[in-house]
Protein backbone atom coordinates (compact mmCIF):
# COMPACT_ATOMS: atom_id res chain seq x y z
CA UNK A 1 0.00 0.00 0.00
CA UNK A 2 1.56 3.23 -1.10
CA UNK A 3 0.81 5.85 1.73
CA UNK A 4 1.72 10.01 0.76
CA UNK A 5 4.63 10.86 2.83
CA UNK A 6 2.92 12.74 5.93
CA UNK A 7 4.05 16.74 6.23
CA UNK A 8 5.67 17.29 9.21
CA UNK A 9 3.91 19.11 11.86
CA UNK A 10 4.73 21.97 14.11
CA UNK A 11 4.22 22.24 17.59
CA UNK A 12 1.87 25.36 18.67
CA UNK A 13 5.18 26.57 19.97
CA UNK A 14 6.98 26.49 16.94
CA UNK A 15 7.47 30.63 16.37
CA UNK A 16 8.36 30.43 20.35
CA UNK A 17 11.67 28.25 19.11
CA UNK A 18 12.36 30.48 16.22
CA UNK A 19 12.49 33.30 18.42
CA UNK A 20 14.25 31.97 21.22
CA UNK A 21 17.26 31.20 17.88
CA UNK A 22 16.61 27.21 18.43
CA UNK A 23 17.96 24.94 16.07
CA UNK A 24 15.11 23.07 14.65
CA UNK A 25 14.81 19.54 13.51
CA UNK A 26 12.77 16.77 12.07
CA UNK A 27 11.70 14.36 14.68
CA UNK A 28 9.06 11.70 14.97
CA UNK A 29 7.25 13.69 12.45
CA UNK A 30 7.66 16.98 13.80
CA UNK A 31 9.84 19.90 14.21
CA UNK A 32 11.52 20.27 17.10
CA UNK A 33 14.19 22.26 19.19
CA UNK A 34 17.28 20.48 19.26
CA UNK A 35 19.72 23.15 21.25
CA UNK A 36 18.64 26.68 21.98
CA UNK A 37 22.61 27.19 23.05
CA UNK A 38 24.82 24.07 23.88
CA UNK A 39 23.93 21.10 24.55
CA UNK A 40 26.17 20.00 27.09
CA UNK A 41 25.47 23.51 29.41
CA UNK A 42 21.76 22.75 28.57
CA UNK A 43 22.32 19.17 30.46
CA UNK A 44 24.02 21.23 33.27
CA UNK A 45 21.25 23.73 33.47
CA UNK A 46 18.68 20.52 34.04
CA UNK A 47 20.94 19.02 37.01
CA UNK A 48 21.63 22.24 39.05
CA UNK A 49 18.42 24.86 38.40
CA UNK A 50 15.59 23.72 35.76
CA UNK A 51 14.70 23.48 32.24
CA UNK A 52 11.20 23.69 30.28
CA UNK A 53 10.77 21.68 27.44
CA UNK A 54 8.43 21.45 24.81
CA UNK A 55 6.71 18.14 24.35
CA UNK A 56 3.74 18.66 22.25
CA UNK A 57 5.29 15.97 19.37
CA UNK A 58 4.03 12.93 22.28
CA UNK A 59 0.73 11.58 21.36
CA UNK A 60 -2.27 12.33 24.03
CA UNK A 61 -4.85 9.58 24.09
CA UNK A 62 -7.63 9.33 26.29
CA UNK A 63 -9.93 5.75 26.72
CA UNK A 64 -13.39 5.77 28.21
CA UNK A 65 -16.02 3.49 28.49
CA UNK A 66 -16.86 0.80 31.34
CA UNK A 67 -14.47 -1.46 29.58
CA UNK A 68 -11.39 0.70 29.46
CA UNK A 69 -9.86 -1.34 32.27
CA UNK A 70 -10.13 -4.43 30.99
CA UNK A 71 -9.20 -3.56 27.76
CA UNK A 72 -6.18 -1.80 28.50
CA UNK A 73 -4.76 -4.74 30.34
CA UNK A 74 -5.40 -6.79 27.22
CA UNK A 75 -3.07 -4.58 24.96
CA UNK A 76 -0.71 -2.90 27.43
CA UNK A 77 2.12 -5.18 29.43
CA UNK A 78 1.58 -3.31 32.72
CA UNK A 79 -0.82 -4.45 35.19
CA UNK A 80 -3.55 -1.02 35.05
CA UNK A 81 -6.31 -2.72 37.18
CA UNK A 82 -3.88 -2.03 40.16
CA UNK A 83 -2.84 1.53 39.32
CA UNK A 84 -4.34 3.25 41.91
CA UNK A 85 -6.95 6.17 40.94
CA UNK A 86 -4.10 9.60 40.41
CA UNK A 87 -1.33 7.16 39.91
CA UNK A 88 0.84 6.64 36.38
CA UNK A 89 2.57 3.40 35.33
CA UNK A 90 5.34 3.23 32.64
CA UNK A 91 4.15 0.43 30.67
CA UNK A 92 4.64 -1.14 26.91
CA UNK A 93 2.27 -1.82 23.98
CA UNK A 94 4.09 -5.34 22.48
CA UNK A 95 2.64 -7.81 19.56
CA UNK A 96 2.23 -11.36 20.31
CA UNK A 97 6.08 -12.13 19.78
CA UNK A 98 6.72 -9.63 22.70
CA UNK A 99 8.37 -7.29 20.74
CA UNK A 100 7.12 -3.46 21.70
CA UNK A 101 5.05 -0.99 19.35
CA UNK A 102 5.92 1.43 22.15
CA UNK A 103 6.13 2.15 25.37
CA UNK A 104 3.96 4.62 26.95
CA UNK A 105 2.93 6.33 30.93
CA UNK A 106 -0.72 4.63 31.65
CA UNK A 107 -2.98 7.58 33.48
CA UNK A 108 -5.33 6.24 36.22
CA UNK A 109 -8.21 8.68 35.93
CA UNK A 110 -11.80 8.45 37.54
CA UNK A 111 -13.79 7.75 34.67
CA UNK A 112 -10.63 7.33 32.44
CA UNK A 113 -7.63 6.35 31.33
CA UNK A 114 -5.17 8.84 29.63
CA UNK A 115 -2.10 7.50 27.87
CA UNK A 116 1.10 9.61 26.51
CA UNK A 117 2.71 7.75 23.55
CA UNK A 118 5.76 8.81 21.63
CA UNK A 119 5.40 11.27 19.06
CA UNK A 120 6.92 8.66 16.15
CA UNK A 121 4.68 5.75 17.33
CA UNK A 122 1.49 8.12 18.00
CA UNK A 123 -0.56 7.09 14.47
CA UNK A 124 0.68 2.79 14.54
CA UNK A 125 -0.34 2.96 18.48
CA UNK A 126 -3.78 4.25 17.28
CA UNK A 127 -4.68 2.09 14.90
CA UNK A 128 -3.01 -0.70 17.17
CA UNK A 129 -5.58 -0.03 20.03
CA UNK A 130 -8.74 0.84 17.48
CA UNK A 131 -7.90 -2.44 16.01
CA UNK A 132 -7.90 -4.21 19.56
CA UNK A 133 -10.72 -2.14 20.87
CA UNK A 134 -13.57 -4.85 18.77
CA UNK A 135 -15.84 -6.25 21.66
CA UNK A 136 -14.72 -3.72 24.38
CA UNK A 137 -17.13 -0.83 25.52
CA UNK A 138 -14.28 1.96 24.97
CA UNK A 139 -13.71 4.84 23.22
CA UNK A 140 -10.19 6.34 21.89
CA UNK A 141 -10.19 9.99 21.84
CA UNK A 142 -6.86 11.39 20.30
CA UNK A 143 -5.85 14.44 22.10
CA UNK A 144 -2.53 15.41 20.34
CA UNK A 145 -4.01 18.49 18.66
CA UNK A 146 -6.42 19.53 21.28
CA UNK A 147 -3.34 19.52 23.82
CA UNK A 148 -0.13 20.78 24.25
CA UNK A 149 2.62 19.65 26.50
CA UNK A 150 5.27 20.98 28.50
CA UNK A 151 7.82 20.20 30.80
CA UNK A 152 9.44 21.65 33.87
CA UNK A 153 12.30 20.11 35.15
CA UNK A 154 15.10 20.33 37.95
CA UNK A 155 15.01 20.84 41.61
CA UNK A 156 13.66 24.39 41.05
CA UNK A 157 10.45 23.32 39.04
CA UNK A 158 8.42 23.27 41.81
CA UNK A 159 9.51 26.87 43.38
CA UNK A 160 9.06 28.04 40.08
CA UNK A 161 5.66 26.48 38.95
CA UNK A 162 3.59 26.39 42.50
CA UNK A 163 2.99 30.40 42.38
CA UNK A 164 0.93 29.55 38.88
CA UNK A 165 -1.04 27.29 40.44
CA UNK A 166 -4.57 27.18 41.88
CA UNK A 167 -5.88 24.25 44.01
CA UNK A 168 -2.67 22.37 43.07
CA UNK A 169 -0.23 21.79 45.88
CA UNK A 170 2.82 20.69 44.23
CA UNK A 171 4.90 19.83 47.02
CA UNK A 172 2.28 16.93 47.57
CA UNK A 173 2.25 15.96 44.30
CA UNK A 174 3.97 12.19 44.70
CA UNK A 175 6.26 10.73 42.08
CA UNK A 176 4.32 9.25 39.37
CA UNK A 177 1.24 11.14 40.50
CA UNK A 178 -1.13 13.32 38.83
CA UNK A 179 -3.80 15.83 39.55
CA UNK A 180 -6.05 18.97 38.13
CA UNK A 181 -5.80 22.56 39.15
CA UNK A 182 -5.93 25.84 37.68
CA UNK A 183 -2.52 26.95 35.73
CA UNK A 184 -2.07 30.47 35.02
CA UNK A 185 -5.96 30.82 35.45
CA UNK A 186 -6.58 27.59 33.33
CA UNK A 187 -8.91 25.18 34.99
CA UNK A 188 -8.79 21.47 34.90
CA UNK A 189 -4.85 21.38 33.86
CA UNK A 190 -3.52 17.88 34.14
CA UNK A 191 -0.25 17.72 35.79
CA UNK A 192 1.74 15.13 36.26
CA UNK A 193 5.21 14.50 38.25
CA UNK A 194 6.67 12.68 35.84
CA UNK A 195 9.18 13.13 33.01
CA UNK A 196 12.96 12.30 31.30
CA UNK A 197 15.53 13.24 33.36
CA UNK A 198 15.57 11.99 36.21
CA UNK A 199 15.27 15.47 38.11
CA UNK A 200 12.46 16.30 40.23
CA UNK A 201 9.64 17.64 37.40
CA UNK A 202 6.51 18.35 36.18
CA UNK A 203 4.90 17.82 33.08
CA UNK A 204 1.65 20.26 31.90
CA UNK A 205 -0.93 19.41 29.60
CA UNK A 206 -1.89 22.39 28.43
CA UNK A 207 -4.77 23.90 25.89
CA UNK A 208 -3.18 24.33 22.91
CA UNK A 209 -4.47 27.58 22.02
CA UNK A 210 -3.03 28.64 25.85
CA UNK A 211 0.59 27.24 25.72
CA UNK A 212 2.32 29.79 24.52
CA UNK A 213 1.11 32.25 27.06
CA UNK A 214 2.00 29.28 29.56
CA UNK A 215 4.83 28.57 28.12
CA UNK A 216 6.42 32.43 28.29
CA UNK A 217 4.87 33.31 31.50
CA UNK A 218 6.94 30.45 33.60
CA UNK A 219 9.79 31.12 31.49
CA UNK A 220 10.04 35.06 32.23
CA UNK A 221 9.43 33.81 36.15
CA UNK A 222 11.77 30.78 36.06
CA UNK A 223 15.06 32.66 34.45
CA UNK A 224 16.08 34.20 37.75
CA UNK A 225 16.25 30.85 39.19
CA UNK A 226 17.94 29.45 36.08
CA UNK A 227 14.80 28.16 34.27
CA UNK A 228 16.45 27.99 30.36
CA UNK A 229 14.46 26.05 27.29
CA UNK A 230 16.20 22.86 26.80
CA UNK A 231 15.97 21.07 23.47
CA UNK A 232 15.83 17.20 22.69
CA UNK A 233 19.58 16.73 22.40
CA UNK A 234 19.58 17.40 26.20
CA UNK A 235 16.83 15.70 26.76
CA UNK A 236 18.22 12.42 25.27
CA UNK A 237 21.18 12.74 27.43
CA UNK A 238 19.31 13.59 30.48
CA UNK A 239 17.29 10.54 29.75
CA UNK A 240 20.05 8.02 29.37
CA UNK A 241 22.31 9.30 32.18
CA UNK A 242 19.18 8.36 34.51
CA UNK A 243 18.83 4.97 32.86
CA UNK A 244 15.85 5.47 31.00
CA UNK A 245 14.38 3.73 27.95
CA UNK A 246 13.90 5.58 24.49
CA UNK A 247 11.89 3.82 21.54
CA UNK A 248 14.63 2.65 18.58
CA UNK A 249 17.31 2.33 21.12
CA UNK A 250 16.90 0.16 23.85
CA UNK A 251 13.47 -0.93 22.66
CA UNK A 252 12.37 -1.50 19.18
CA UNK A 253 10.54 -4.35 17.10
CA UNK A 254 13.77 -6.38 17.59
CA UNK A 255 14.33 -5.34 21.25
CA UNK A 256 11.68 -6.70 24.11
CA UNK A 257 11.35 -4.92 27.25
CA UNK A 258 12.41 -7.83 29.51
CA UNK A 259 16.31 -7.98 27.52
CA UNK A 260 16.16 -4.18 28.17
CA UNK A 261 15.29 -4.45 32.15
CA UNK A 262 11.77 -2.79 31.68
CA UNK A 263 10.19 -5.73 34.02
CA UNK A 264 8.83 -3.12 36.01
CA UNK A 265 6.83 -2.48 33.47
CA UNK A 266 5.22 -5.91 32.69
CA UNK A 267 3.10 -7.89 34.77
CA UNK A 268 2.74 -11.36 34.68
CA UNK A 269 0.19 -11.63 37.79
CA UNK A 270 -2.84 -14.09 37.02
CA UNK A 271 -5.14 -11.05 37.78
CA UNK A 272 -4.06 -9.46 34.89
CA UNK A 273 -5.24 -12.45 32.52
CA UNK A 274 -4.05 -12.85 29.07
CA UNK A 275 -2.94 -9.83 27.33
CA UNK A 276 -1.07 -9.69 23.87
CA UNK A 277 2.66 -10.88 23.92
CA UNK A 278 2.38 -12.42 27.60
CA UNK A 279 3.76 -15.90 26.90
CA UNK A 280 6.62 -14.46 24.84
CA UNK A 281 7.82 -12.77 27.35
CA UNK A 282 7.27 -14.79 29.85
CA UNK A 283 9.62 -17.43 27.87
CA UNK A 284 12.15 -14.16 27.35
CA UNK A 285 11.66 -13.93 31.27
CA UNK A 286 12.27 -17.37 31.74
CA UNK A 287 16.00 -17.99 30.02
CA UNK A 288 16.84 -14.33 29.12
CA UNK A 289 19.71 -14.31 25.93
CA UNK A 290 20.46 -10.71 26.23
CA UNK A 291 20.68 -7.75 28.70
CA UNK A 292 21.44 -4.25 28.96
CA UNK A 293 23.96 -3.22 30.49
CA UNK A 294 25.89 0.48 31.03
CA UNK A 295 29.31 1.19 29.64
CA UNK A 296 31.53 3.42 30.08
CA UNK A 297 34.64 4.57 27.77
CA UNK A 298 38.26 5.07 28.32
CA UNK A 299 39.12 6.93 25.78
CA UNK A 300 37.66 10.21 23.77
CA UNK A 301 34.91 8.76 21.67
CA UNK A 302 31.13 8.31 22.26
CA UNK A 303 29.80 5.17 22.04
CA UNK A 304 26.54 5.19 19.25
CA UNK A 305 23.79 3.30 18.33
CA UNK A 306 25.20 0.49 16.06
CA UNK A 307 28.44 0.44 17.28
CA UNK A 308 29.69 -3.35 17.99
CA UNK A 309 30.69 -4.30 21.35
CA UNK A 310 33.26 -6.80 22.24
CA UNK A 311 33.35 -8.97 25.00
CA UNK A 312 37.30 -10.62 25.84
CA UNK A 313 37.60 -9.60 22.29
CA UNK A 314 34.80 -11.26 20.27
CA UNK A 315 32.33 -9.03 19.21
CA UNK A 316 29.06 -10.20 20.31
CA UNK A 317 27.04 -7.19 21.52
CA UNK A 318 26.01 -3.91 20.36
CA UNK A 319 25.33 -0.23 21.67
CA UNK A 320 21.46 0.70 21.77
CA UNK A 321 22.53 4.50 23.31
CA UNK A 322 25.26 6.82 23.87
CA UNK A 323 26.21 10.13 24.61
CA UNK A 324 29.22 12.66 26.26
CA UNK A 325 27.65 12.72 29.63
CA UNK A 326 28.66 16.03 31.50
CA UNK A 327 27.43 14.94 34.94
CA UNK A 328 29.12 11.70 34.94
CA UNK A 329 32.43 13.43 33.49
CA UNK A 330 32.81 10.33 30.27
CA UNK A 331 31.15 8.81 27.70
CA UNK A 332 28.42 7.11 28.58
CA UNK A 333 26.37 4.06 26.83
CA UNK A 334 23.69 1.27 26.71
CA UNK A 335 24.27 -2.00 24.75
CA UNK A 336 23.02 -5.62 24.39
CA UNK A 337 25.39 -7.86 25.56
CA UNK A 338 24.16 -12.01 25.96
CA UNK A 339 22.84 -12.52 29.30
CA UNK A 340 25.76 -14.67 30.36
CA UNK A 341 28.48 -12.29 30.85
CA UNK A 342 30.08 -11.69 34.13
CA UNK A 343 30.58 -7.88 34.35
CA UNK A 344 32.76 -8.13 37.52
CA UNK A 345 35.11 -10.37 34.99
CA UNK A 346 34.65 -9.53 31.48
CA UNK A 347 36.41 -7.25 29.42
CA UNK A 348 34.78 -5.08 26.95
CA UNK A 349 35.42 -2.98 24.59
CA UNK A 350 33.43 -1.01 21.93
CA UNK A 351 33.88 -1.32 18.42
CA UNK A 352 34.02 1.59 15.93
CA UNK A 353 34.43 0.36 12.22
CA UNK A 354 36.94 -2.27 12.99
CA UNK A 355 38.86 -0.02 15.87
CA UNK A 356 38.57 -0.90 19.55
CA UNK A 357 38.16 1.54 22.35
CA UNK A 358 38.19 0.01 25.85
CA UNK A 359 35.69 0.50 27.91
CA UNK A 360 34.50 -0.64 31.50
CA UNK A 361 31.01 -1.65 32.72
CA UNK A 362 28.83 0.56 34.71
CA UNK A 363 25.75 -0.13 36.93
CA UNK A 364 22.15 1.56 35.17
CA UNK A 365 21.53 4.03 35.99
CA UNK A 366 24.36 6.50 35.31
CA UNK A 367 23.07 9.19 37.07
CA UNK A 368 19.86 9.18 40.62
CA UNK A 369 19.32 12.33 42.16
CA UNK A 370 18.57 10.76 45.31
CA UNK A 371 21.66 8.40 45.13
CA UNK A 372 24.30 10.80 44.90
CA UNK B 1 34.75 35.98 1.56
CA UNK B 2 36.94 32.48 2.33
CA UNK B 3 40.60 32.15 1.23
CA UNK B 4 40.91 31.99 -2.84
CA UNK B 5 43.86 29.92 -2.68
CA UNK B 6 42.43 26.99 -2.66
CA UNK B 7 39.32 24.98 -3.91
CA UNK B 8 35.91 23.49 -1.88
CA UNK B 9 34.15 20.53 -1.65
CA UNK B 10 30.32 19.90 -1.45
CA UNK B 11 30.85 18.15 1.78
CA UNK B 12 32.59 21.45 3.53
CA UNK B 13 36.59 20.14 3.05
CA UNK B 14 39.12 22.67 1.20
CA UNK B 15 42.09 21.48 -1.01
CA UNK B 16 45.20 23.58 -1.39
CA UNK B 17 48.26 22.70 -3.97
CA UNK B 18 51.62 23.07 -1.97
CA UNK B 19 54.53 21.99 -3.68
CA UNK B 20 54.22 18.54 -4.85
CA UNK B 21 51.02 17.99 -2.22
CA UNK B 22 47.35 18.83 -1.73
CA UNK B 23 47.04 19.88 1.63
CA UNK B 24 43.29 19.18 3.06
CA UNK B 25 41.12 20.44 5.82
CA UNK B 26 37.58 21.42 6.82
CA UNK B 27 35.63 24.63 6.37
CA UNK B 28 35.01 27.24 9.22
CA UNK B 29 31.06 26.35 8.07
CA UNK B 30 32.26 22.72 8.38
CA UNK B 31 33.56 23.94 12.14
CA UNK B 32 29.97 25.61 13.00
CA UNK B 33 27.73 23.26 11.81
CA UNK B 34 29.39 20.41 13.98
CA UNK B 35 29.89 22.74 16.74
CA UNK B 36 26.93 24.73 16.47
CA UNK B 37 29.31 27.45 17.90
CA UNK B 38 30.32 26.01 20.63
CA UNK B 39 33.69 24.58 19.86
CA UNK B 40 33.60 22.30 22.94
CA UNK B 41 30.49 20.38 21.14
CA UNK B 42 33.96 18.86 19.29
CA UNK B 43 35.00 15.74 21.20
CA UNK B 44 36.85 13.61 18.85
CA UNK B 45 39.01 13.33 15.03
CA UNK B 46 39.93 10.80 13.58
CA UNK B 47 42.70 10.54 11.01
CA UNK B 48 44.24 7.72 8.88
CA UNK B 49 48.08 7.28 9.03
CA UNK B 50 50.48 8.21 6.69
CA UNK B 51 50.72 5.82 3.10
CA UNK B 52 46.98 5.10 3.14
CA UNK B 53 45.94 5.14 -0.47
CA UNK B 54 42.57 7.00 -1.04
CA UNK B 55 40.46 7.98 -3.71
CA UNK B 56 38.73 10.83 -4.72
CA UNK B 57 35.51 11.57 -2.44
CA UNK B 58 36.49 8.35 -0.05
CA UNK B 59 36.07 8.97 4.06
CA UNK B 60 39.80 8.97 5.22
CA UNK B 61 38.47 10.14 8.70
CA UNK B 62 35.29 11.23 10.99
CA UNK B 63 35.27 14.18 13.28
CA UNK B 64 32.58 13.88 15.90
CA UNK B 65 30.58 16.27 18.00
CA UNK B 66 28.55 15.88 21.07
CA UNK B 67 25.04 14.23 18.96
CA UNK B 68 26.78 13.58 15.25
CA UNK B 69 29.49 11.87 13.33
CA UNK B 70 30.69 13.11 10.11
CA UNK B 71 32.67 11.06 7.56
CA UNK B 72 35.90 13.47 6.25
CA UNK B 73 36.12 13.18 2.43
CA UNK B 74 38.98 13.29 0.41
CA UNK B 75 38.97 15.80 -2.63
CA UNK B 76 41.65 14.05 -4.54
CA UNK B 77 43.18 11.06 -4.90
CA UNK B 78 46.61 9.67 -3.82
CA UNK B 79 48.93 8.73 -0.49
CA UNK B 80 48.53 10.26 2.77
CA UNK B 81 52.21 11.47 2.76
CA UNK B 82 51.60 13.91 6.18
CA UNK B 83 48.69 13.86 9.27
CA UNK B 84 48.08 16.50 11.15
CA UNK B 85 47.86 14.42 14.55
CA UNK B 86 47.70 17.30 16.88
CA UNK B 87 44.86 18.07 15.90
CA UNK B 88 43.13 15.03 17.82
CA UNK B 89 44.04 16.39 21.21
CA UNK B 90 43.51 19.99 19.96
CA UNK B 91 40.33 20.20 18.64
CA UNK B 92 39.80 24.24 19.39
CA UNK B 93 42.70 24.61 16.45
CA UNK B 94 39.46 23.98 13.90
CA UNK B 95 37.71 26.82 14.91
CA UNK B 96 40.92 28.91 15.14
CA UNK B 97 42.80 28.61 12.11
CA UNK B 98 40.78 25.99 9.97
CA UNK B 99 42.61 27.59 6.87
CA UNK B 100 46.10 26.92 8.42
CA UNK B 101 47.06 25.43 11.56
CA UNK B 102 43.69 23.25 10.88
CA UNK B 103 45.11 21.64 8.38
CA UNK B 104 44.14 17.89 8.46
CA UNK B 105 46.45 15.70 6.14
CA UNK B 106 48.59 16.13 3.19
CA UNK B 107 48.13 13.84 0.05
CA UNK B 108 50.23 13.32 -2.56
CA UNK B 109 47.99 13.19 -5.45
CA UNK B 110 47.71 11.31 -8.65
CA UNK B 111 47.21 14.49 -10.32
CA UNK B 112 47.17 17.91 -9.21
CA UNK B 113 44.19 19.17 -10.89
CA UNK B 114 41.51 20.70 -8.81
CA UNK B 115 39.46 21.45 -11.55
CA UNK B 116 36.06 19.55 -10.35
CA UNK B 117 36.10 21.12 -7.20
CA UNK B 118 34.57 24.99 -6.55
CA UNK B 119 36.57 28.13 -6.03
CA UNK B 120 35.99 30.08 -3.24
CA UNK B 121 32.90 32.48 -5.01
CA UNK B 122 31.30 29.37 -5.77
CA UNK B 123 31.68 27.65 -2.50
CA UNK B 124 30.09 30.67 -1.32
CA UNK B 125 27.00 30.44 -3.86
CA UNK B 126 26.94 27.48 -2.74
CA UNK B 127 26.76 27.45 1.11
CA UNK B 128 24.08 30.54 0.14
CA UNK B 129 21.84 28.51 -1.83
CA UNK B 130 21.79 25.88 1.12
CA UNK B 131 20.73 28.53 3.44
CA UNK B 132 17.44 28.24 1.28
Amino acid sequence: MQTAPAAIQRTPLHDVHVALSAKLVEFGGWMMPVQYGPILDEVRTVRSTAGLFDLSHMGRVVVRGKDRVAYLDRICTNHVAKIPQGSIRYSLFCKDDGMPIDDLLVYQGVDEVFLCVNASNTAVDLAWMREHAKGFDVSIEDQTQALAMIAVQGQESGAILQPFCTGLELAKLGYYKFGFGAVCGIEGMRVSRTGYTGELGYELYVPRERVVEVWNAVLAAGAPRGLRPIGLGARDTLRLEAGMPLYGHEIDATHDPVSAGLSFGVSFAPEKGDWIGKSALAAIAATPRWKLVGLETEGPRVPRQGHGVAIDGALVGAVASGSVSPTLDTNIGTAFVPASVDEARAKVEIDIKGKRQEASFRALPFYSRTRK
Amino acid sequence: MRPNDRRYTETHEWAKIEGEMIVVGITDHAVQALSNGNIDDLVYCDLPESGLQIEAGQTFGEIESVKAVSDLNAPVGGEVADVNAAIEDHLEVLSKDPWGAGWMIKIKPQSKNLDHLMDAKKYEEFLAAQAH
